[in-house]
């Protein structure tokens, strides 16, 4: 111990320790300084840089999607609402792992490949970070427990509320009304992202798709303030969505049904439409579909089995469907033989139950027509052509009047163009002329086209909603309105490209008198000897309280659902005439005008006459019955 | 041993002439526990604002702040000679502790650094040989002769190697290279040739490259992150770019108190521990970083003076080492939330939320008061 003690020097040690020491500090004074230069260096030379940087974290602009507006029947009942769907929602930037999360969330959910890719679509299309992307919709209060359980392990999945389109009739209004559907990718190319920003859904056919853009109303924007994992803070500005604009359609509620009741199972469509404003009161097309379906997406296996059904559903008839107007436009044939001069009320023809062209051993039959001779009508002027639905007069008619003036008072009735305003799938059908068969064919005219056009037979097509127009400027003496489902905001169907129409002037009144008259015997001139009532009187004119003015119909078939893998049975059902039926009522002061086909039906009075007179009875005796519904439920 | 000290006081120059005041009497130093309490309270008020202004974390620090300074006071009653004699035995006790981890550790995020005795204590070993390595070198230093010849270097090298390889394993870098720092001081304290110290230096610079086949791999990820936070923005760089982002959006004077938007909507990670200086940037700015910098300096200088008024090898090598060992906590914490050192779990002293580094931190000023306020006094 000794020897250390002594070599110590105390002084040397004390100098160097000081000199460390001091120097130590120096070089510590200096480092502190480096950290103030860096903090001056990040708060002030780079400060508007972290500024921004900080805000972006923070504030968010989030598209607040508008309420789609309401439609209405015209008694006020809703056709279309908004009701809250809960959909499971992932927001990708807060997921851990998305393959990981999708297997967890399987496990929990059962989702199918089919969903997760579409949500895998839909992830790719989505229109900025951090927006959340629907994984499954519609989730049921169980299936919201089982999420809620291991939610904590799933950061970035949520379940949200959003508003869809709900239809509360379901498929009786669907082809009356249309529906929207999720916004696709086609869809997702042409629309404009802003204006579609927080909305899934787009109106894809009828009334939601002709309005798409006054029921849409005008997205809103907030300014959030969101925190690290996206939950919003505090809203710091907002601009409230602008909702969509409220419809009220003609539609009646309570006729759709009455229509739809009468055409019972059976495919076939009925359009009304109430002559004064040419409003559409009914439009039913059977079979229909629950467009609620579609509002979500729906799976595949229920699709296929609409798209594919031998039914087609999915079709609307109503305006799609183009079928042979049959008979039911020789009232129009009529009135333009009077008006042109080649037939008058009083020339009647002897009819022997066929009818020959010159030069042409081809018969033309008439519908009583028999091998053994004893056939036709008899002496037939033109009001009974009309009630018996003599073919023979009308083949005489025709030839004599010729092509084209046929077809231009055909055209003045609204045949062969789209008159519908607001209805986008809305077909033209058919008005067969000279022309259209040389460009279509490359053939002349023949006099037989001439005469199969008499009776409404050959190429000549229209839709059931023409037909019903037609016959609602019938029931109006030549006005014409233009058929309309929109009640309320007129100024929104003028915007409407369809083709005007002028009212019809130069038919004279006694015209009028004597078509509409033969069409009343249609319904009303009964009692008589064989073959000299109305067509329909035996099947509805029997104890009708108001007076009907109607005419019947048969189309052959077309063939708008045929295929080959039908059985023997069904082929034949779905080879038989399709039934039509025209009518309006009151005579006096028309209220509702309509067509009705029941495909496959046969005869049209026997068949389609019915169907008709029930929809009419209701429209117009509906306050009666309703008053015996109340004394009923009140008796209970 | 008690001659040593009587024989010391003259040949000392440095040590002025004072009175036994009131610190003495308590053996506390009153410039120095006024700063460490002005300092705590300064971090309370940060930490409150970090926990988004509950007082349930804020009661718990103050608690183990009041402990700490419980701690210090208690340490520094005892004379260094008791310390400095203990020395060798709480050296072993510390590396049994260490090595035990190995056995009985618990394992948090991949690395073993905790023991528990569970109900009893959790607490890190590596944090006692913060103090530890720096007494141990004191003590070997203290009666040889300075500056040091070569074997006493060689082996005090060995003394500081086996703690840190220790502590490099369980693994936690960040602790090994500080508490190798803190026994480096004593060595460069104790007059190891400037020579030696700068080829030492040099020597590490050239083979630092050759280290990075050493590090594991979430080690090699900070380094690269630090040098470029955005190649992984959401994954390894996000600490550092909301921590960036946090301190440079305050500005000169900040958005204000309890209003940083980065710590309050949770953008910032660990804001509460390691990365509370961001909050501190963010809602005070360049001015309350500033300000914290200063009463930093403050404390470190009143270390210095302590130091230097230490009237032997074993006091003066200690406190120096202590002393300079906060420093680099410092730097280490503000370098590595400023990006500019890569992210080592390193706390801000005195300010970031935890208890085992408070109590060391304290028990390591109770030494220096312990040393300083144990002189003889020539009256």
């Amino acid at each position: 111990m000794v020897e250390p003690l002594a070599l110590k020097d105390h002084t040397w040690e004390s100098r160097i320790f000081f000199e460390r020491i001091v120097v130590g500090f120096g070089i510590l004074v200096v480092l502190t300084l480096f950290l103030v230069a860096r903090f001056f260096y990040l708060q002030i030379v780079q400060y508007d840089v972290y500024a921004t940087l900080s805000d972006k974290n923070r504030i968010q602009v989030q598209p607040l999607p508008p309420i789609r507006g309401l439609i209405f029947d015209r008694n006020g009942e809703l056709l279309a609402d908004n009701s809250p769907s809960f959909n499971l929602v992932l927001t990708p930037e807060r997921v851990d792992d998305m393959d990981a999360t999708l297997a967890k969330l399987s496990a929990v959910l059962q989702l199918s490949d089919e969903e997760v890719q579409a949500f895998q679509k839909r992830l790719k299309r989505r229109p900025r970070p951090f927006e959340s992307v629907p994984l499954r919709f519609k989730l049921t209060q169980e299936e919201i427990a089982r999420f809620s359980v291991d939610r904590h392990a799933m950061p970035g999945v949520e379940v949200e509320a959003r508003l869809v389109r709900h239809y509360p009739k379901g498929d009786l209004m669907v082809h009356a009304v249309g529906s929207v559907r999720r916004i696709n990718e086609n869809d997702a190319r042409r629309l404009d992202p802003v204006a579609y920003s927080g909305t899934d859904h787009i109106g894809k056919i009828g009334v939601e798709r002709y309005y798409e853009s006054d029921l849409l109303g005008a997205v809103g924007y907030q300014q959030v303030e969101i925190d690290a994992r996206g939950k919003v803070m505090k809203i710091l500005e907002s601009d409230l969505p602008r909702p969509g604009k409220d419809l009220v359609l003609h539609v009646d509620s309570s006729l759709q049904q009455a229509a739809s009741d009468a055409l019972g199972d059976r495919r076939g469509t009925i359009v009304a439409i109430e002559p004064d404003t040419g409003g559409i009161l009914a439009m039913v097309s059977k079979p229909g579909y629950d467009p609620n379906l579609f509002v979500t997406g729906i799976d595949f296996a229920t699709y296929a089995s609409l798209r594919d059904s031998p039914d087609v559903p999915l079709f609307n008839r109503a305006l799609q469907g183009q079928y042979e107007p049959g008979s039911t436009i020789k009232p129009i044939i009529g009135l333009a033989g009077l008006v042109t001069g080649m037939t008058t009320a009083d020339y009647a023809i002897e009819d022997p139950g066929w009818f020959k062209l010159p030069n042409n051993e081809r018969l033309y039959r008439d519908w009583n027509w028999t091998s053994s001779g004893l056939g036709g009508h008899g002496l037939v002027n033109l009001e009974k052509a009309i009630y018996r639905s003599c073919n023979v007069y009308f083949y005489r008619l025709a030839v004599k009047m010729g092509i084209d003036r046929i077809d231009d008072y055909l055209a003045l009735f609204g045949f062969g163009v789209n008159t519908a305003l607001d209805l986008p799938e809305a077909r033209s059908g058919l008005l067969p002329t000279r022309e259209w068969k040389e460009d279509s064919r490359g053939l002349p005219w023949y006099p037989g086209d001439t005469v199969n056009i008499g009776i409404g037979q050959g190429d000549m097509l229209v839709t059931p909603l023409q037909l019903a127009t037609a016959v609602t400027v019938i029931a109006n003496r030549g006005r014409w309105v233009a058929p309309r489902m929109l009640k309320s905001g007129s100024d929104l169907l003028e915007r409407s490209s369809v083709t005007r129409m002028d009212s019809i002037e130069l038919i004279p009144d006694h015209v009028w008198d004597l078509v509409i008259g033969a069409m009343e015997k249609v319904v009303h001139r009964g009692n008589q000897v064989y073959g000299e009532n109305g067509t329909a009187w035996a099947y509805i004119g029997q104890d009708i309280p108001y007076r009907m003015a109607g005419k019947s119909g048969t189309a052959q078939v077309v063939g708008i659902a045929q295929g080959e893998e039908y059985n023997e049975e069904e082929l034949d059902e779905r080879q038989r005439k399709h039934a039509w039926f025209v009518a309006f009522a009151p005579v006096e002061k028309p209220e509702i005008a309509l067509a009705v086909l029941v495909e496959n039906g046969g005869g049209g009075s026997s068949v389609a006459a019915p169907v008709a007179r029930a929809v009419i009875d209701h429209h117009l005796l509906k306050n009666t019955a309703a008053k015996g519904r109340v004394v009923a439920s009140a008796t209970q | 041993m008690s001659q040593d000290f009587v024989r010391q006081l003259p040949g000392s120059g440095l040590v002025t002439r004072r009175k036994a005041g009131l610190g003495d009497a308590v053996h506390l130093d009153v410039p120095m526990v006024l700063l460490l309490l002005t300092i705590s309270a300064y971090g309370l008020l940060i930490l409150y604002s970090a926990v988004g202004q509950q007082t349930a974390p804020v009661i718990s620090q103050s608690i183990k702040i009041l402990v700490g300074l419980g701690a210090m006071v208690v340490i520094a009653q005892i004379s260094p000679i008791f310390y400095m004699r203990l020395a060798p035995f709480i050296f072993l006790a510390a590396l049994v502790l260490l090595a035990m981890i190995y056995v009985f550790g618990v394992e948090v995020k991949g690395s073993r650094r905790w023991l528990r005795i569970p109900g009893v204590i959790n607490f890190q070993p590596s944090e006692i040989m913060k103090l530890v390595l720096p007494l141990i070198l004191a003590w070997y230093f203290h009666d040889r002769h300075l500056p040091p010849k070569a074997r006493h270097v060689f082996w005090s090298l060995v003394i500081i190697a086996i703690p840190v390889m220790l502590i490099a394993m369980q693994p936690d870098l960040g602790t090994s290279l500080i508490i190798a720092a803190s026994g480096l001081f004593v060595l460069l304290l104790a007059g190891v040739s400037w020579r030696l110290v700068f080829s030492a230096i040099g020597l590490a610079l050239v083979s630092a490259p050759a280290l990075w086949f050493v590090l594991r791999d979430y080690q090699r990820q900070r380094i690269l992150t630090l040098l470029d936070p955005e190649r992984d923005p959401l994954g390894a760089g996000w600490n550092i770019i909301q921590s960036k982002t946090a301190i440079g959006s305050g500005g000169l004077f900040g958005k204000g108190l309890f209003e940083g938007t980065q710590s309050h909507l949770d953008f910032l990670p660990e804001s509460q521990t390691d990365f509370i200086i961001a909050v501190l940037g963010e809602e005070l700015g360049l001015v309350g970083v500033v300000a914290l910098l200063i009463l930093y300096l403050l404390l470190i200088g009143r270390g210095v003076i302590l130091s230097l008024q230490a009237q032997d090898t074993f006091g003066r090598l200690l406190s120096g080492s202590i002393t300079f060992t906060f420093f680099v906590y410092v730097f280490v914490n503000i370098g590595m939330v400023s990006g500019i050192l890569p992210v080592v779990g390193v706390p801000l002293p005195l300010v970031s939320y935890g208890g085992t580094s408070i109590l060391t931190l304290f028990a390591g000023f109770g030494i220096l008061m312990s040393i300083h306020t144990h002189r003889r006094i020539t009256l």
